[in-house]
């Protein structure tokens, strides 16, 4: 393996990582918000709603990505309705697109997710809640919500990393994010080896970051589930 | 505007795209069978090394596994489309050929599918052969079923029930996965769409239709899916 040339990839391939996080990052937060509301549609009992949010899942999770995103970039440039819009001057950047593209794909995915974190909230606790008074939003603000999310988190966070992989898909729009300038330095030097490898430590060193996060959040939000903190006896002091 | 009409496009006729797009559509499938079934055999041995398997075997798997899961799968389709062009170009010229020699970019997707899905197989076998019954393999072991019989006969049969679902979850992964092929020229599905996009200047169109083929590839295969589900666990009692 040659040291320096590996050096030199790893460093360019650093300064594309703020580029994979913030794609990442956008679509996951936007995705959720839409998932949710995808998942309550589902759940509303309203028939039309409840076919639309089954066919939004439906199409976004039978489609590649890829096709999502070509569809987003390149497709809505054909009409020349589209470009006349206001909407334009962001559909008409790769980033943009990209980041819808990732948006709606994810929420798919995602609002299946947070659907089974819904459907799991016992109703005893809905009844308890009812019970005390609470109004129906403040039912579903304080007690369904919090626990469906700690419910759908480790499904959540599988899904969280499939984004980071699939903004990788960013890079076919001309994104130079960490497999784009991966793409580039591999097509001028093939040497497709030394740079799979330095891009494979980053993306694996962005899930583990990830997974590791995950998992803190699972924990802070689960005290209920942890032993007590046992009180260490004292010496000296009777039981 | 005058474009054509957009059915006369698509249409089997002369200047039409639809037998373009069915040819594709066929190699998309050919795409995902082939990475399939290498992602299966993958899948098989992975399993294998990771219930029966010695620690370095066992730990082999592991990586294997965990590497494959966490980095883009966009970046294995550049690894074996760059890295086998160079290994290839790199043998030809031991033996004696000038000159660069490009991979085939049908095998590198296959392969890049195959490995990517055998992680995703590996554990899915893993998990099925958790829910083989212990009983079962004490019963063929009691019955005196030699080693290669036992898996023959009961283990083989018994682990493809239980890992019908997660195989049928991949195929759905694998299938849309296909689509990032694209990117080495085969002319499957999505390239063809992309080829026609920018030959008839209606990429929206174009986008639309090759969605819709894999959503009526991935409909029809799921359903044949669910009915080999049945049709494997017609033995299983249900209450």
């Amino acid at each position: 393996m040659d040291w320096t040339f590996t050096l030199e990839t790893f460093i360019s391939l650093v300064a594309a990582i703020p580029l994979t996080l913030q794609l990442a990052a956008t679509s996951i937060l936007l995705g959720a918000f839409l998932a949710l509301g995808l998942a309550l549609l589902r759940l509303s009992g309203v028939r039309v709603l409840d076919w639309f949010a089954r066919f939004y899942v439906f199409v976004f999770r039978g489609t590649p990505l890829l096709v999502q995103i070509f569809l987003i970039y390149y497709g809505l440039s054909q009409f020349p309705a589209v470009r006349h819009t206001m909407l334009w001057p962001i559909l008409r950047e790769p980033y943009w697109c990209a980041v819808i593209a990732l948006t709606l794909n994810t929420a798919a995915y995602a609002s299946e997710i947070i659907r089974g974190g819904l459907v799991s909230v016992s109703h005893g606790q809905i009844e308890a809640a009812r019970a005390c008074g609470m109004p129906r939003f403040m039912v579903f603000r304080r007690i369904v919500l919090p626990l469906a999310i700690r419910q759908a988190l480790p499904g959540y966070g599988n899904e969280m990393i499939s984004m980071v992989k699939a903004t990788s898909l960013a890079s076919i729009i001309t994104l130079m994010e960490v497999t784009g300038v991966a793409a580039k330095i591999i097509s001028e030097t093939y040497r497709a080896i030394e740079v799979f490898i330095v891009a494979g430590v980053i993306y694996l060193t962005i899930n583990f970051l990830l997974t590791r996060l995950v998992h803190v959040v699972e924990y802070m939000l689960s005290p209920h589930l942890r032993a007590p903190r046992l009180r260490t006896p004292v010496q000296g002091e009777s039981k | 505007m005058n474009q054509p009409d957009f059915l006369d496009v698509i249409s089997f006729g002369p200047g039409g795209w639809g037998a373009a797009l069915l040819a594709g559509a066929w190699m998309t499938v050919l795409i995902a069978i082939s990475g399939f079934l290498i992602g299966s055999i993958i899948g098989t041995f992975g399993a294998w090394a990771k219930i029966s398997g010695g620690r370095t075997i066992r730990a082999i798997a592991d990586g294997y596994t965990t590497v494959l899961r966490g980095i883009p799968d966009l970046l294995v389709i550049y690894l074996f489309y760059f890295g086998g062009s160079a290994a290839v170009t790199a043998i030809g010229r031991f033996f004696g050929s000038e000159g660069f020699i490009g991979f085939p970019g049908f095998l590198a997707g296959a392969l890049a599918v195959g490995i990517t899905s055998g992680a995703q197989q590996t554990e899915v076998f893993r998990g099925a052969f958790k829910a083989v019954h212990k009983g079962e393999i004490e019963a063929a072991i009691a019955c005196g079923m030699s080693r290669a019989l036992r898996f023959r006969r009961i283990i083989a049969p018994l682990t493809l029930r239980h890992a019908l679902p997660g195989m049928g979850n991949v195929w759905q992964v694998v299938l849309k996965e296909s689509a990032l092929v694209s990117i080495t020229g085969v002319a499957e599905l999505l390239r063809q769409a992309q080829v026609g996009a920018g030959s008839t200047g209606m990429p929206f169109n174009f986008y639309v239709v090759a969605g819709a083929i894999y959503l009526t590839i991935s409909t029809f295969s799921g359903a044949l899916l669910q009915w080999s589900e049945r049709y494997f666990s017609r033995g299983v009692r249900r209450n």
